[in-house]
């Protein structure tokens, strides 16, 4: 994906967010660290040229709420969750850049539930790469890929990145 | 780019970077300690084994708390009940925790560097929560927690410790950590209990000793408060009235201070001896976040030594170059 296809993306995908929610109201998106965040931002700004509502955008760092303690990154670094709303009954959509395993996301579920009690919670993503290992489905989703199990789905943003591109890479093993 | 601990003994070994990671790493905690639901499962399955040959409340509880909202088991010893009292050695008491398999021990001594000794005859990590007059960094990185959070910053900052500097491990840790960022001390307090040797034990870091409050206060940034062990005024001989005319901070001593000075106290608190009750519950005292840190910082260390210590070598993903960029791990 290009950069305009990247931003074409995340425009349809507020305009889907903002239809299926009927409207912003108590709409609330949670970007998951790292570049979930900078696309929640976007997903938010392109909000409000749809709604002309700024949307809260929350930040969760779900490293503490891992299955697999410092199987993947031992002493993993910890960044901070800044979630600045209560979330009890709001409408609370995940976004991340790539749903995989589900792994993440059922523990940032669990980090939202510690926080209190949403009405909803649904799942944005910028990819779609398959090869679930949770029950978990994304209700907003950019782009389906079908990839092998030796493939990575390299998600590269302005924001952290410096450069904006996703790409299919094989692992290097 | 994070940093590989596997026991944490003392700060003095640690540089600036490594003592700002472990700073940075407890915020998150800190987070946690507002939530509603504070228990995290992250250390399910795991058990700290608490091993206190000397009392303490306010430590021991806050460990306990550190571990069981990270959803690890605790497994307590308490000097008064052990089989310490019936001549069990030391090393021969540890081993016998350590046979219980506990994944990480924390261990309070009255010995200066007992808590080394002991670690070098474990593999599991150690956390010293004080051991003699060595060290207690737990509280050290509280310390710099709660200062950070009032005045934004460690850096450059004037910090003025008041009381039985000799005997006072907390005094040590904070030297060896806030010295690393560029911190000036003055040590104060009556002269038995301030030697002038305690300005070489941080070379590179600036410490005076003054003999007078009034003095020790001009200008500080930070004031620490030390307990009075007020058993220790007898040998040599200071009367607790002589203590507090000379060297109890009051709120009039208070303002030779900057006016945006921060008062730290490690507790207990002697009301009324080292400090007044109107200083100690005054809005430039951080005692009770300090209590509040204490849980977030441990929470952070038990965090970092215990995943560290879980196998680290052998798993695949391991290979691919950062989780960030390969979301190996989504």
């Amino acid at each position: 994906m290009s950069a305009p296809e990247i931003d074409r993306t995340l425009q349809r995908l507020a305009h889907e967010i903002v239809e299926k929610s009927g409207g912003t109201k108590n709409l609330a998106l949670i970007g998951i660290v790292r570049r979930g965040v900078p696309l929640a931002q976007r997903i938010a700004q392109a909000m409000r040229g749809i709604d002309g509502v700024d949307v809260p955008v929350g930040v969760l760092d779900i490293t503490l709420y891992r299955d697999d303690l410092s199987k993947v990154a031992p002493q993993a670094v910890l960044r901070s969750s800044d979630i600045p709303f209560g979330v009890d009954n709001m409408d609370l959509v995940v976004v991340d850049d790539v749903l995989y395993t589900g792994r993440t996301i059922r523990a940032a579920m669990n980090g939202l539930f510690d926080l209190g009690r949403p009405k909803r919670v649904s799942l944005c993503v910028l990819v779609d790469r398959g090869h679930r290992e949770m029950p978990i489905e994304a209700r907003y989703i950019g782009r389906k890929v079908q990839t092998s199990d030796t493939e990575i789905i390299e998600v590269r943003l302005q924001e952290i990145d410096k450069e904006e591109r996703v790409v299919l890479v094989d692992r290097v093993e | 780019m994070s940093t590989k601990f596997r026991d944490l003994l003392a700060l003095e070994p640690l540089t600036a970077d490594e003592l700002g990671f472990l700073l940075d790493q407890s915020k998150p905690f800190q987070e946690i300690q507002k939530h509603p639901l504070k228990k995290l499962a992250t250390l399910r399955g795991k058990t700290v084994a608490l091993a206190f040959f000397e009392t303490s409340t306010r430590t021991r509880i806050s460990f306990g708390a550190a571990a069981s909202r990270l959803g690890a088991d605790t497994m307590n010893l308490q000097a008064e009940a052990s089989s310490l009292k019936k001549g069990e050695t030391l090393l021969d008491t540890v081993f016998n925790l350590n046979a219980m398999k506990p994944d990480c021990l924390v261990m309070r001594h009255a010995a200066s560097g007992a808590t080394d000794y002991v670690a070098r005859h474990l593999d599991i990590p150690v956390v010293n929560a004080g051991d003699g007059t060595h060290e207690h960094p737990s509280q050290g990185l509280l310390d710099a927690l709660t200062i950070r959070d009032r005045l934004g910053t460690i850096k450059n900052l004037n910090v003025t410790i008041l009381g039985d500097i000799l005997h006072s491990r907390v005094a040590r840790s904070n030297i060896h950590l806030l010295g690393k960022f560029g911190c000036k001390f003055t040590l104060c307090g009556p002269a038995m209990w301030v030697p002038r040797e305690l300005e070489k034990i941080a070379p590179g870091t600036p410490i005076r000793c003054v003999y007078r409050i009034e003095e020790a206060l001009h200008g500080a940034d930070v004031i620490m408060m030390l307990r009075v062990q007020t058993e220790r005024l007898n040998d040599p001989p200071l009367s607790a009235d002589d203590y507090i005319l000379l060297y109890q901070l009051d709120a009039e001593r208070l303002r030779r201070a900057s006016p945006n000075a921060i008062v730290l106290h490690p507790g207990p608190i002697n009301r009324g001896i080292e400090i007044t009750p109107d200083v100690a519950d005054g809005p430039q005292s951080c005692v009770l976040e300090q209590v509040t840190n204490g849980v977030a910082v441990r929470m952070a260390i038990l965090y970092l030594l215990i995943s560290g210590a879980t196998e680290t070598d052998t798993h695949p993903a391991l290979q691919v170059k950062s989780k960030e960029s390969a979301n190996a791990s989504d």
